[in-house]
C-alpha cells in the first residue's frame, strides 16, 4: 500500500481547503434552495459576443495563439485600459492574456515571491490568494479590514504590516466579498505609503467595470506606481463571460518577460476562441457593461434596502456584486446564522469567514440575481431572524 | 413633462415590480413612484399590464395567422379609416402600418384555422379600399416581447 502522504508535496498538503467550498459542500444537491451564493453574473454573455466564437469555430480558427495572446487582442486590451482608467501599455511586451484573472495572479506571484517573502493581503478577500502565495513558498500576511473603514485598506494599517521581508501587496479591489472600493483619494494614501519601497503591487480589478456611482481608479495611474504595479483584470465579471476562463494581466516588460516564460510553459496560450470573442467584447461591449452594470446598481439598493428594513447592518457597499451584512448580532456565528438560513428557510448565503477570520460575524450575498429571486430570499431571511 | 425611460423600462420588462421596489431602486420617494405611475396611465403612456402565457404548454387549442393587407388609402385620412374599421374586430390581436410591399400587418387570433379563414374572407376581404390580402398561419412562436417561449430556463451557475 502506497502511502500518499508521503509521495505528495508537503507544501500542498498543508492547504487548507477552501471555507467556501466547505459550505458549497453542505449545500450538496438539496432541492428547491433560494440560493444567493454564486459569484458569477445571471447574465448570458452578450449574443454578439457569443456570435463572434462562434463565427470563429465556424471558420476553424483553431490553433494556438502567440504565448502572449493574439496581437489583436492585446492591443485591444491596452486601448481599453487608456481608454477607460487612464493607464498605458505597450501591446507588444506589457500584456499578458491568460486564462482566467486567476492565472494572472498565480503568475504574479509565482514571478515575484520567493520562500519566506511576505505578501500582504488584505482581508476579507477572494480566497485565492493566500494559498498561491504557499504555494510559492512565500508567506501571507493578513491585514484585516474593518466595516468602520468601509472595508478599505488604511494607510496606517499598510505601514504597519511591512517588514523588511515584505514582497508584495495585494489590492483586491472592488472587492469579493465585501464589495469595498478604494477611490483615488483612498489609492493615494497606499501609494504615499509604497513609494521609496521595492514593493510590488498586484492589483486585481476584475470587478473594475462593476463601481456603482463612479468610475473605478487603477492604482498604476498614479504618480510612481506603474512601475511596481501588475494590473489583472479579465471578461468574467464585466462581460459576463466567466466560462470562457479568458484574463489577462499588465505589467513592465521587464516584468512580463519573466510571468511569460512561467505562461509559456505552463499554459502556452489561452484558448484561442475566448480570445476571438474578447476582441468582440472590447470593441462593441461598452454598451453592455452598462446595461448590466445599471441592473446590478438597481438590485444593489434594493438588496441593501431590504435587509437594512429588517434590522440588519449592511455596510453601503459601492463595487462587485456583493453585499456583506453584519449577522453577528443575532448570537450565532457565521457558520451557525447560514447553516440554520439554510436549514429553517431554505435559503443559501456564503459565511462571512470563508473569506478569512475577520469575516466572522459577516456573510456574503450575491445579487447576481433576478429581483424576484432577492425578493423572495429577503422575505425567507426575514422570518428567519424575526421567527 | 421629461419622460423617466429607465422607470418605463423597467416597468415594460416586469410590471410586478412594486412601488416600493421602484423607489429603492431608482432612488425616488414611494409616493412619487405611486404619482408617476397614475399619471402614466392617464396619459395613456402605460396602457395595461398582461401576462405573457404560453399557450402551447396547455390544452387549449387556437391557431394565429398574420394576415397581409394591401389597402388604398383614402383622400385625406390615409389608412387611418381602414385601421379603425379592422382594429375593433375583437379577433385581432395587433395591428401595424407597415412600409414594403404590402401596408397593413394584421394579426389574428382564432380557435381553427376554419375560424380564422372564416374571418378573412367574411371580413376583411370585402372590406372597402382593400385591395388584397395575403394570410399565413403561425406554426410555432419562438419569441414574443423579448421572451423566448419553451423550455423554461434553469440556473446552469454551479457551486464554485
Amino acid at each position: 500500500m502506497l502511502d500518499y502522504s508521503k509521495i505528495l508535496s508537503g507544501t500542498v498538503q498543508g492547504i487548507k481547503p477552501s471555507g467556501i467550498r466547505k459550505f458549497f459542500d453542505l449545500l450538496g444537491d438539496r432541492k428547491d434552495v433560494i440560493s444567493l451564493t454564486v459569484g458569477e453574473p445571471d447574465f448570458p454573455t452578450p449574443y454578439h459576443i457569443r456570435e463572434a466564437g462562434i463565427e470563429n469555430l465556424e471558420r476553424g480558427k483553431t490553433h494556438y495563439t502567440s504565448n502572449n495572446g493574439m496581437m489583436e487582442l492585446r492591443t485591444e486590451i491596452c486601448n481599453y485600459l487608456n481608454r477607460r482608467f487612464h493607464i498605458s501599455y505597450n501591446p507588444k511586451n506589457e500584456v499578458i492574456v491568460t486564462v482566467g484573472g486567476s492565472e494572472a495572479i498565480d503568475l504574479a506571484v509565482r514571478a515575484v515571491v520567493e520562500p519566506g517573502d511576505e505578501v500582504i493581503i488584505p482581508q476579507p478577500a477572494f480566497v485565492c490568494y493566500g494559498p498561491i502565495v504557499e504555494l510559492a513558498h512565500g508567506v501571507p500576511v493578513y491585514i484585516e479590514t474593518k466595516a468602520e473603514d468601509k472595508f478599505k485598506l488604511t494607510p496606517e494599517a499598510l505601514r504597519a504590516a511591512i517588514t523588511p521581508k515584505t514582497k508584495m501587496l495585494v489590492l483586491p479591489f472592488p472587492n469579493n466579498p465585501t464589495g469595498a472600493v478604494m477611490d483615488r483619494e483612498d489609492l493615494e494614501g497606499i501609494a504615499e505609503v509604497l513609494r521609496g519601497t521595492n514593493i510590488v503591487i498586484l492589483s486585481d480589478e476584475i470587478y473594475a467595470e462593476l463601481t456603482y456611482g463612479f468610475r473605478h481608479t487603477s492604482i498604476a495611474s498614479l504618480d510612481g506606481m506603474w512601475e511596481r504595479t501588475i494590473t489583472v483584470s479579465g471578461f468574467s465579471k464585466a462581460y459576463a463571460m466567466t466560462g470562457w476562463r479568458l484574463g489577462y494581466l499588465c505589467a513592465p516588460a521587464e516584468l512580463t518577460v519573466q510571468m511569460h516564460k512561467i505562461h509559456q510553459y505552463a499554459i502556452m496560450c489561452a484558448p484561442t476562441t475566448s480570445q476571438v470573442a474578447a476582441i468582440e467584447a472590447l470593441r462593441h461591449g461598452d454598451e453592455d457593461i452598462a446595461m448590466m452594470a445599471a441592473e446590478y446598481n438597481r438590485r444593489r439598493k434594493y438588496i441593501i434596502s431590504g435587509l437594512r428594513r429588517m434590522g440588519i447592518d449592511c455596510f453601503e457597499a459601492e463595487g462587485a456584486f456583493y453585499v456583506f451584512p453584519y449577522i453577528g448580532a443575532y448570537g450565532m456565528t457565521s457558520d451557525e446564522f447560514c447553516q440554520r438560513l439554510l436549514d429553517e428557510r431554505n435559503v443559501a448565503i456564503v459565511p462571512g469567514n470563508a473569506f478569512g477570520a475577520c469575516g466572522e460575524g459577516y456573510a456574503r450575498i450575491s445579487y447576481a440575481y433576478s429581483v424576484e429571486h432577492i425578493a423572495s430570499a429577503l422575505e425567507q431571511m426575514e422570518r428567519f431572524i424575526k421567527g | 413633462m421629461e419622460h423617466n425611460t429607465e422607470f418605463l423600462k423597467l416597468l415594460e420588462n416586469d410590471s410586478r415590480l412594486t412601488a416600493d421596489q421602484l423607489a429603492v431602486m431608482l432612488d425616488k420617494e414611494v409616493g412619487d413612484i405611486k404619482k408617476m405611475i397614475t399619471k402614466y396611465e392617464k396619459d395613456g403612456v402605460i396602457l395595461g399590464y398582461k401576462t405573457l402565457v404560453d399557450w402551447d404548454k396547455t390544452d387549449r387549442e387556437y391557431v394565429t395567422a398574420l394576415i397581409e393587407l394591401k389597402v388604398a388609402p383614402q383622400r385625406d385620412r390615409g389608412f387611418d379609416k381602414v385601421a379603425e374599421k379592422i382594429y375593433n374586430y375583437p379577433e385581432v390581436q395587433s395591428l401595424y402600418l407597415m412600409s414594403g410591399s404590402f401596408d397593413l400587418a394584421v394579426f389574428i387570433e382564432g380557435r381553427t384555422m376554419k375560424e380564422v379563414a372564416y374571418f378573412v374572407a367574411q371580413k376583411l376581404a370585402p372590406m372597402e379600399y382593400i385591395v388584397s390580402t395575403s394570410t399565413h398561419f403561425v406554426l410555432r412562436k419562438y419569441k414574443d416581447k423579448g421572451v423566448v417561449y419553451g423550455p423554461c430556463e434553469v440556473d446552469e451557475r454551479g457551486l464554485i
